[in-house]
């Protein structure tokens, strides 16, 4: 049942790894490259130790120092090449990884652009992190999972050739063994993995869920006197996290082991094929030495196996929920007869209806909305009442299930997004900060802002003389989404964006959550002033922040 | 050696001390094994090589050498055995000792300066990562301690001049790694930066999606994306060009070393100046005596990982404790000693809804930041009446509900109740009396009655009802699938902050303690959950002693006075017991 489930998993890794993984031409030389230089330095190693053993049995015979000439040469010409086909192996297997790794961002990048922040919302904190790690993990494939296997592949078979051409069935053992080596080892670590990462993974998320509890709520659980009682139960959890980790330790130390027995099985085998041999005259002596240590040098080529193998399952598994992002089909799309907003109308909501889900109730029921320049509407509602949802509407996040969007009386779903949005602006909720200047956060709503705009649209919010104040001023980083800065400040520099823009409406999306109620009143009133030939939409909870618009819509109660 | 060993983690894990030694005496085994099988492979195949010996002649060298190679397997499985175990063993210490010191040692030291679930997930995956620095990268240095030791010693009994060879390449390789790895390690280092750097403009750019579409950016980032990728690799690709010349180097070294020693060693037996088995061991350890050395440059690099999860921790540990715990301050007392002195302590201990509570010239700077959050706060709480403390946020107003809980000790001046300073009693007791509802109160993961007892485990359930009923919750918790054995919290958060707060308040009712701290009860809740809760308050705080921090005016109405917090100073000064009026009030509200 396991093992089915298992395989099935596998199979299904396979076939999105191969949906995925995909070469673009260029690639698909660098890959054969260095497969090609990875067998290499291997060969050079079994030749190195190979003809070492032949140089040190026929020196044994004692001959002509003359006669050994060629094989001293050759045990330092494949000494020499060794090292080198190993660096130029390093370099290209790596120069393709960072390509791959390149190509893929800017693939699954342009995948995730259309589904978000309308597909894949709630909670999406964690899966974009998860999304990012995974891109990473798939553009390891070639460097820790193919080219090591492809390359052993080819050693294994070169290795047994060798064997065969000196002992037939020198041959068949080395191949036998290695080969056996090749199948299970991989397999065994895999299985290993899996087991300990099934068994531990309910225990881990729920020592992790408890650990980000106790960190998070520790001033309570002190004041509340129950922190001893925490520290307990962390240490209960923590105890089966360990008692489970022993066992997979034993079952991983028990295949490393096994690993161990088999080359020497081998390497007797291959000792008792060829002692026979040269006591039967099928083989000469001084090639007994030489069969020996191939077999020993071309067993290297096996060790990094199940590494690729362990690679492989995380791969698999990495790529199976990148196709699932992949597979879903972005919900807008732009229209393939585009009209044109004329640039002169309003923006309408007609009759709107939408629900997350078939069965489940409306978010929005009917609403309808006017907004024409100059006009300022204000939203207040509960939270929770599909105010975010309506503002994502109006930019085309989404589609309603029922109803239209309507911008100069054209349906929104007729005219292209890059049409709507340089008509229609959303400064959101969660508005992001990206890692770099102030500045470049500003520019980012016009490019060919000057520095009197910015300062102008800092003004407005009332940062221009914290900004001042800054030792590098505009040029001051904000960190990491912004973490440099408080969140009212944040916030205010997402409204300055806002500002800096130059669509015909804005729709400000609790655009003061972390302000100072009288501060959040006076930066309002400043965007609004500022914006008076605009079309302004704020979505707020406070009544008081709605005081200076002319209309206030409610959500859950429609109305005109 | 070019790659050092982490003294701290090693030091640090005492827990693993066992599985250390126990690699070390599996190093100084796996390094005879080495030697054993080298010298009855050369004797085995001399033997049959030369003098035509059939296999029932070599009988018992056969059984030996399979003997050596399964012997072999088993050092390789205890290796990996004793590193996983040791990992494991180190990761639990480390969780132990971070849990402790978040919860009991330093509870307010953690406030929102890092982020709690990378810092916890470090906690749990980094065991991982661990056991490849304690698998992998210890046992490595331990071979590689004891290999080429035991190598050197065989090959100069049977062959000097080869020996003499190898010996000689040693310090030659060692000297490289040394003068490479320090390179080597910076561009290591300067690499690892560029690609986590370049993930983390990629996550910055994911995330920023909404926005990016919002202003219509999203297609010249994919260019940008394209761009900064391609740059990266160009720049990755000129470090990594000379970082690899390290591993050229040392490769060539152990090849070159190899190949000198089979010349040499041929020219000697061709010579007659040695037997086929003395040269076919000679030549069979010199890879074995490179190999180590090289696996610990492998290792290190994958170790690395393990390394920072737990230096990661340990930063968090080095972080200075936020309070002196007076009953543990003596040397660990023991059991009895310990309640004797909780009993001494006990006695002393003041009761703050009859004794008043005073700050004086009270300071308080967090330990990474420049300005102090207070600076010569003195301040009185009058015994069963309300203080309102007002200001912007970042005036200090939590900071001195902190140190009133001892969740932190001030860095200047003193605390007392009754005239004892808090730092002299212990910190457990004190807190015992005092309920506090903080400004985002925490549900933990439970039932709504557990949560609601979480400061009265033993309460009854018809004290709960009254507790929730007082706070305003009883409704709602009715309302809910289960009741009061409604689960909440990680999985289960269906509360609305409002909700939240009201199992808050009714924690605080249930506690029914001598002191109240109330933080921003209200805030981030609309008007009506506020007004509600406002209700509730006035209940809760009647004979209390409460200190309410708030900047809603509907709540500090209530207080019987009011003062001013502006940059961690008192707005009016000194003796604290001035009145505030209410026009500067409403231009707080």
């Amino acid at each position: 049942m396991k093992a089915r489930q298992v395989r099935a998993d596998v199979s299904a890794g396979a076939r999105s790894l191969s949906a995925l993984g995909r070469l673009s031409p260029g690639e698909g030389h660098r890959l054969a490259l260095s497969v090609v230089l990875s067998a290499g330095a291997m060969a050079a190693a079994i030749g190195l130790l190979a003809t070492s053993g032949y140089l040190i049995s026929r020196a044994a015979q004692r001959p002509q120092i003359l006669a050994l000439m060629v094989a001293i040469v050759a045990v330092r010409a494949f000494g020499l090449a060794r090292a080198a086909l190993r660096y130029g192996e390093r370099l290209s297997s790596h120069d393709l990884a960072l390509r791959q790794l390149a190509r893929l961002r800017v693939r699954f990048y342009g995948r995730l652009a259309g589904l978000l922040p309308g597909q894949l919302r709630r909670g999406s904190a964690d899966l974009l992190a998860r999304f990012v790690s995974d891109v990473d993990t798939l553009s390891d494939i070639y460097l820790r999972a193919l080219i090591p296997t492809l390359a052993a592949l080819a050693v294994i078979t070169a290795a047994s050739i060798a064997a065969w051409v000196i002992l037939p069935g020198a041959g068949v053992a080395v191949l036998a063994s290695l080969a056996l080596a090749a199948l299970v080892l991989p397999w065994l670590s895999a299985a290993v993995a899996a087991r300990s990462g099934r068994r531990q993974a309910t225990v881990r998320a729920r020592l992790l869920g408890e650990l980000v509890e106790s960190i998070d709520g520790a001033q309570e659980l002190v004041m509340c006197g129950r922190a001893d009682e925490r520290m307990a139960r962390l240490r209960d959890t923590d105890a089966e996290l360990a008692r489970l980790g022993r066992s997979d330790a034993l079952a991983g130390a028990l295949a490393t082991g096994l690993g161990g027995a088999l080359t020497g099985a081998g390497l007797l085998g291959v000792l008792l094929v060829g002692i026979a041999a040269v006591r039967s005259g099928a083989l000469s002596g001084v090639l007994l030495a030489a069969l020996a240590f191939l077999f020993l040098a071309a067993y290297e080529s096996v060790v990094p196996l199940p590494a690729a193998a362990r690679s492989i399952r995380l791969c698999s598994a990495a790529s199976r929920r990148l196709q699932e992002v992949c597979d879903t089909r972005a919900a807008v799309t732009d229209p393939s007869a585009p009209k044109t907003p004329s640039g002169a109308g309003e923006l309408c909501a007609h009759g709107v209806r939408l629900r997350y889900g078939a069965g489940e109730p409306w978010v929005l029921d009917g609403l309808e909305l006017r907004l024409a320049r100059g006009d300022r509407v204000a939203v207040v509602d509960p939270s929770g009442a599909g105010k975010s949802t309506l503002a994502e509407l109006l930019v085309r996040f989404r589609d309603p299930d029922e109803g239209r969007v309507t911008l100069d009386g054209v349906d929104a779903r007729e005219i292209t997004q890059e049409q709507l949005r340089r008509a229609v602006l959303l400064c959101g909720q969660d508005a992001h900060l990206f890692n770099t200047t102030i500045r470049e956060n500003l520019l980012l709503a016009r490019r060919d802002a000057d520095e009197r705009d910015l300062l102008a649209a800092l003004r407005e919010v009332e940062l221009d003389g914290w900004v001042a104040g800054l030792p590098d001023g505009l040029d001051t980083f904000v960190g990491d989404d912004g973490e440099l800065l408080s969140g009212g400040q944040r916030e205010r520099i997402a409204l300055a964006r806002a500002l800096l823009s130059d669509a015909r409406f804005v729709i400000l999306d609790e655009p003061t959550a972390h302000l100072d109620a009288q501060l959040a009143r006076r930066v309002i009133a400043n965007v609004l002033g500022h914006c008076e030939d605009r079309g302004i939409l704020l979505i707020t909870h406070d009544p008081q922040l709605a005081g200076d618009c002319q209309r206030i819509l409610h959500v859950s109660e429609p109305t005109a | 050696m070019a790659a050092p060993v982490h003294r701290r983690l090693l030091r640090e894990s005492r827990a693993a001390r066992r599985h250390l030694a126990l690699a070390g005496l599996l190093g100084v085994l796996g390094a005879g094994l080495i030697v054993g099988q080298a010298a009855l492979l050369a004797y085995i195949i001399d033997r049959a090589a030369l003098h035509r010996a059939s296999l029932a002649d070599l009988q018992a060298q056969l059984l030996a050498l399979g003997a050596v190679l399964l012997a072999r397997a088993a050092v390789d499985g205890g290796f990996e055995l004793s590193g996983r175990l040791g990992a494991s063993r180190v990761m639990s210490e480390l969780r132990a000792r971070l849990s402790r010191h978040l919860l009991l040692d330093s509870p307010a030291g953690h406030d929102g300066e890092e982020r709690t679930g990378e810092l916890a997930a470090c906690a749990v995956q980094g065991v991982d990562a661990l056991q490849a620095y304690f698998a992998g990268y210890l046992p490595q240095l331990v071979l590689a301690a004891f290999v080429p030791l035991a190598v050197l010693a065989w090959a100069t009994s049977v062959d000097p001049l080869s020996a003499g060879i190898l010996a000689l390449t040693i310090p030659i390789l060692i000297l490289f790694m040394i003068l490479i790895g320090k390179g080597a390690r910076v561009q290591t280092r300067r690499r690892w930066r560029a690609l986590s750097l370049l993930s983390a403009h990629f996550l910055d750019v994911v995330r920023g999606l909404p926005t990016l579409r919002a202003h219509r950016r999203e297609a010249a980032q994919a260019r940008i994306l394209a761009d900064v990728g391609e740059r990266y690799r160009a720049e990755t690709m000129a470090t990594l060009r000379v970082a690899f010349l390290s591993a050229l180097v040392l490769e060539l070294c152990a090849m070159i070393g190899t190949a000198l020693v089979a010349a040499t060693i041929g020219v000697q037996l061709a010579g007659g100046y040695l037997s086929l088995t003395a040269g076919l061991t000679v030549l069979l350890l010199a890879p074995e005596l490179y190999a180590p050395l090289r696996g610990v440059g492998q290792q290190f690099h994958a170790s690395a990982d393990g390394t920072a999860a737990a230096e990661r921790i340990f930063a968090v540990l080095d972080r200075p404790l936020g309070i002196a715990d007076a009953a543990a301050q003596e040397p660990a007392p023991a059991g009895a000693r310990l309640a004797q002195r909780r009993v001494a302590l006990a006695r002393r201990l003041p009761d703050p809804a009859r004794e008043p509570i005073r700050l004086d010239g009270v300071g308080f700077a967090y330990p990474h930041r420049k300005e102090p959050a207070l600076d010569g706060v003195d301040l009185r709480l009058a015994p069963g009446q309300t203080t309102a403390l007002v200001g912007t946020s970042g005036a200090g107003k939590s900071t001195v509900a902190k140190l009133l809980m001892r969740l932190a000790d001030p860095t200047a001046g003193r605390v007392s109740c009754g005239g004892v300073d808090l730092r002299e009693l212990d910190a457990e007791l004190w807190r015992g009396q005092i309920a506090w509802v903080p400004q985002h109160a925490r549900l933990f993961a439970g039932s709504v009655a557990e949560n609601i007892r979480l400061g009265a485990p033993d309460a009854s359930d018809e004290r709960l009802q009254r507790a929730a009923a007082a706070a305003g919750a009883l409704e709602f918790i009715e309302g809910l699938p289960h009741g009061m054995d409604t689960p909440l919290g990680e999985d289960a958060r269906r509360l609305s902050a409002g909700q939240r707060q009201r199992i808050a308040l009714a924690r605080a009712f249930l506690r029914d303690a001598r002191l109240l701290v109330l933080d921003e009860p209200t805030a981030n809740l609309d008007e009506e959950s506020a007004r509600r809760i406002a209700g509730a308050l006035t209940a809760l705080t009647r004979g209390r002693t409460t200190l309410l921090i708030v900047h809603h005016a509907l709540l500090a109405e209530r207080a019987d006075r009011v003062l001013r917090l502006e940059g961690g100073r008192l707005a009016r000064p000194a003796d604290g017991d001035e009145l505030v009026d209410r026009r500067l009030l409403e231009e707080v509200a």
